[in-house]
């Protein structure tokens, strides 16, 4: 046994020469990064490098273009930096009810104030179109004719909170649940009350995890597109919604470009600094996680009852609403206000097999949800195939994975608007062939693939590996017992994933989609410029289809990471 | 005269609905230093999580000076705590760290430089003000919650299971100069450890915990010389138990003979008892033994004999030899709970 290792550790080293390289682990290495590099470099860096020129051309660095960038600029600042604010009054009560509070439904209401966050932004607007807007419930149930929630600042800011109390609630909440109760304890032993335990030893321990909370909820907020046109209308323009009005409404690409370039500045300061933090020092944390109890006294039930009443009505309202409107006929579509009679109704689903004549599309609607499935397809194919080998390599990561890793989180950074704007730069007329925009997708979906991939690649020990080939087993067994059991889950999970972002997503696909073939997204939005009930029915039954889609899927991508967990 | 400065009076306390304390009643008298020792688990922290109002009982009183204290909230009780963990506020340098409870008092800056100096001398960690704490060894960290813990003039310090994470010739040196401190300022303790040795080192008075009550009281000598019951003599090592049975003419029988029982209660006819069997050279009785095993421990050889019992002597023996011991039997409770009742001498026959 000893020989025969030496005679093959001999044999290897007289044997280095051509067959050597081919084998050698650099070669193997850049054979894994061959596709994602080549995939990144045609669709993302070219499109990336036709913005940055156009957006520095004469014809872009204008003075006129300055002044509208610089209000478009303020705007997006102040909405996104109000939105922050809102969050965080909702987020840090809430982060301290889940990490310190034991109440029933905890865990429902925990899963519920998540869902928002993984909806498409089209099936957000919707549902608050539906609770609030004027064809919505409050409107035609109660005479509120003064109160007007489309198309106004508020709207915007009630859909960031919506979506982005979530991560106050896991980054902070987390953080206060892990902190070691030991130092409260010593604090208040050494003579603390209760609000110097909070600014003297809690706060500071938990400043890396609320500053990382605002980077990230600040980022979302900033470069919110959907939202934006959706819900706040013509009325607001931040930098996302500008690029888009540039390209396909008032044309002025030079414009377009340089508004992705400032956008693309500011993302990257943005992603900088939430780096430096959670690379910061962590959290003291507890071996466990600390314990938390029911309310004890008045005022703390006082406390998680209002919070909790209010958290389920905010998140749980909206989400309702839209399935139940979309089910329902109420008179007031057609514009009586004066009796309002309404019953259920499955027209508008029926509707969305119908191609009428003069209608918003050449194609019954349906197909639109036929193009987004097989576009979500195309997109997992793509991903998995890009996003296998790059997972492979990263999870041995050695300094070439350290330069490429951050590349391939870069299109995240950059807007989905922008990666459409650089696709219409780059590629003219061959966009007409539908495969760009399940490109556009994998662009999005491949960093989510990859982080699924990876770790569960990086898990699997090469303990086991050896112990199940010293016990007998052939390489393809090992494979079979080790390797696949555990990868086949992480797969469904990336696929998932791919499959999910390629469905909801709305900015790159908007600029990207030829008129006749429309996905979901794209489909909804139309529906909801148009007037009249029919068109408004039709846009609630597409945005339950996705809604429902969507939280299967997270339902399975949950239920996964529990299992690994 | 000896004050009772803390009284504890049947503390109970349910933990996930199984009883974890049930009715803890003991006093620390001024300047005492009091060790409760138990296994993990057996609810030593929730006491002093207790006593230090961080928790509220479900049934009973802790007192000081007298005073209830279920009224008073933890940051007024003025009791020091140190942790396994050490738990200093890792935000904070080593100065901060100390100086946390005399900021919390408002003590002047300056008086607050000078104390928290002059800690640092005390603990050895001279010139370490502006030190981080995570960037400490496990032994001046510990230090550094000592003094952290110290600073206040505390009415009481509490540890928990303070040198439990640190490694046996560290532990000696810090368990010295926490006796040296403790002795030396007269700050009444309580000590909670699973380590006998600890425990016997430091403490004035030892409190065995187990199952949520008290089974055995006294002082270190006494608490080994009389363990009381069966499971204290396990846990603290204090000889081999054998058991054997009650036959018909009020004696013991067992695997190494039948001994005669000269204990004060009365045992039936059947009874199944535990015998513990000590090594001592002055004791009359002499156990002859077939030697399984021998292992090297430096001075002596540990001798496993047959029946599994264990005996440390100065020669090696041989392997399969029998060799006579003196050894004192003594007879041990089966119930934990019932109280010690004075040396029940054996005498054996063969």
């Amino acid at each position: 046994m000893m020989e025969n290792m030496l005679d093959h550790g001999d044999g290897k080293r007289r044997k280095f020469n051509v067959q050597g390289l081919f084998v050698s682990p650099w070669f193997k290495r850049l054979l894994l990064w061959l596709f994602p590099t080549l995939f990144l470099l045609q669709f993302f860096f070219v499109p990336l490098f036709r913005i940055l020129i156009l957006g520095f051309d004469a014809s872009a660095l204008k003075t006129e273009n300055f002044s509208l960038a610089f209000s478009v600029l303020s705007f997006t600042f102040y909405q996104a930096s109000l939105s922050l604010a809102l969050t965080f009054i909702l987020g840090l009560p809430s982060a301290i009810l889940f990490a310190r509070y034991n109440f029933y439904g905890k865990s429902f209401l925990r899963a519920l104030t998540a869902i928002p966050f993984m909806l498409p932004t089209v099936v957000v607007a919707t549902a608050f179109n539906s609770l609030l807007g004027p064809n919505g419930w409050i409107h035609t149930l109660l005479p509120l004719s003064s109160f007007q929630f489309m198309g106004t600042l508020t709207a915007i800011l009630t859909a960031h909170v919506f979506y982005n109390t979530t991560i106050v609630i896991r980054i902070v909440g987390n953080a206060l649940s892990r902190l070691d109760p030991k130092l409260e304890y010593a604090a208040r032993s050494l003579g603390a009350d209760s609000s110097r335990v909070w600014w003297n030893v809690i706060l500071p321990l938990l400043r890396p995890s609320l500053l990382a909370a605002a980077l990230l909820v600040f980022l979302f907020d900033f470069t919110s597109f959907g939202v934006i046109l959706l819900l706040g209308g013509t009325n607001f323009s931040t930098l996302e919604v500008e690029i888009y009005l540039r390209v396909l409404k008032l044309p002025n690409l030079p414009l377009a470009a340089l508004l992705s370039l400032i956008q693309l500045i500011f993302t990257l300061i943005f992603s900088l600094l939430y780096t430096r933090v959670i690379n910061q020092t962590t959290v003291q944390t507890a071996p466990r996680f600390s314990a938390s109890s029911f309310p004890a006294n008045i005022r703390e039930k006082i406390f998680a009852a209002l919070l909790v009443l209010f958290l389920s009505s905010f998140f749980f309202l909206p989400l309702v609403s839209l399935p139940l409107r979309s089910l329902t006929r109420l008179e007031a579509d057609r514009g009586q206000r004066t009796e309002v009679q309404y019953g259920i109704t499955i027209d508008y689903y029926k509707e969305l097999f119908i191609n009428r004549r003069g209608s918003l599309f050449y194609v019954p609607p349906i197909q639109a949800a036929l193009n987004s499935f097989a576009f979500a397809g195309l997109t997992v194919l793509f991903s998995l195939f890009l996003g296998f080998p790059a997972a492979l390599a990263l999870a041995k990561p050695t300094w070439l994975e350290k330069i490429l890793d951050p590349l391939l989180i870069l299109p995240l950074g950059s807007s989905a608007v922008m990666l459409g704007l650089g696709f219409i730069l780059s590629f003219g007329s061959a966009l007409s062939l539908p495969i760009f925009v399940p490109i556009a997708h994998t662009l999005i979906a491949l960093p989510f693939v990859v982080r699924a991939l990876q770790p569960a690649i990086a898990s699997i020990p090469e303990r086991l590996r050896q112990a199940a080939s010293t016990l007998g087993a052939s390489p393809f067994r090992v494979w079979q017992t080790v390797d696949f059991p555990i990868l086949s889950r992480a797969t469904l999970t990336a696929a998932t994933f791919a499959f999910t972002i390629s469905l909801g997503e709305f900015g790159a696909t908007l600029l990207l989609s030829r008129p006749d073939r429309p996905t979901i997204p794209v489909a909804i939005a139309r529906f909801l410029s148009q007037p009249g009930g029919l068109n408004y029915g039709q846009a609630m039954a597409m945005s339950t289809i996705l809604m429902i889609i969507t939280c299967v899927s997270i339902l399975f991508i949950e239920r996964d990471d529990n299992r690994f967990a | 005269m000896i004050i009772a400065l803390l009284e504890l009076r049947s503390i109970s306390k349910t933990y996930q609905g199984q009883a974890l304390l049930k009715g803890i009643s003991f006093t620390v008298n001024s300047g005492e230093t009091v060790c409760l020792l138990g296994v993990s688990g057996s609810g030593k922290s929730t006491l002093l999580r207790i006593i230090a109002g961080l928790e509220s009982p479900d049934d009973g009183f802790v007192l000081f000076n007298g005073v209830d204290l279920a009224s008073m909230p933890p940051h007024t009780r003025d009791f020091g705590l140190v942790f396994q963990d050490y738990g200093l506020f890792p935000h904070l340098n080593v100065f901060d760290n100390i100086a946390f409870g005399l900021k919390m008092q408002k003590i002047p800056a300056s008086e607050i430089k000078q104390r928290v100096a002059a800690l640092l001398k005390q603990i050895n960690l001279t010139g370490f003000e502006s030190r981080r704490v995570t960037d400490l060894s496990g032994g001046e960290q510990q230090r550094v919650a000592l003094a952290r813990a110290l600073a206040p003039e505390p009415r009481l310090l509490m540890f928990d299971e303070p040198l439990g994470a640190l490694d046996r010739t560290l532990k000696d040196d810090l368990l010295n100069e926490l006796r040296v401190i403790l002795r030396r300022t007269k700050i009444p303790a309580i000590y909670v450890t699973h380590d006998q040795d600890e425990a016997f080192a430091i403490a004035h008075r030892i409190l065995l915990l187990h199952d949520g009550v008290i089974v055995r009281e006294g002082t270190p000598a006494a608490v080994w010389n009389n363990p009381g019951s069966a499971w204290a003599a396990q846990f603290l090592s204090v000889g081999n138990i054998i058991g054997g049975i009650v036959n018909a003419k009020g004696k013991v029988k067992t695997d190494y003979g039948a001994f005669t029982l000269t204990c004060k209660h009365k045992h039936s006819k059947g009874e199944k008892i535990s015998l513990l069997i000590r090594q001592s050279s002055g004791a009359h009785e002499t156990l002859k033994l077939k030697v399984q095993d021998v292992i090297f421990k430096r001075e002596q050889f540990e001798v496993h004999a047959q029946g599994g019992l264990v005996f440390h002597v100065k020669e090696r023996p041989k392997v399969d030899g029998i060799i006579p011991l003196r050894v004192k039997v003594e007879c041990l409770h089966e119930n934990p709970k019932e109280k010690p009742s004075g040396r029940g001498s054996l005498s054996v026959r063969r």
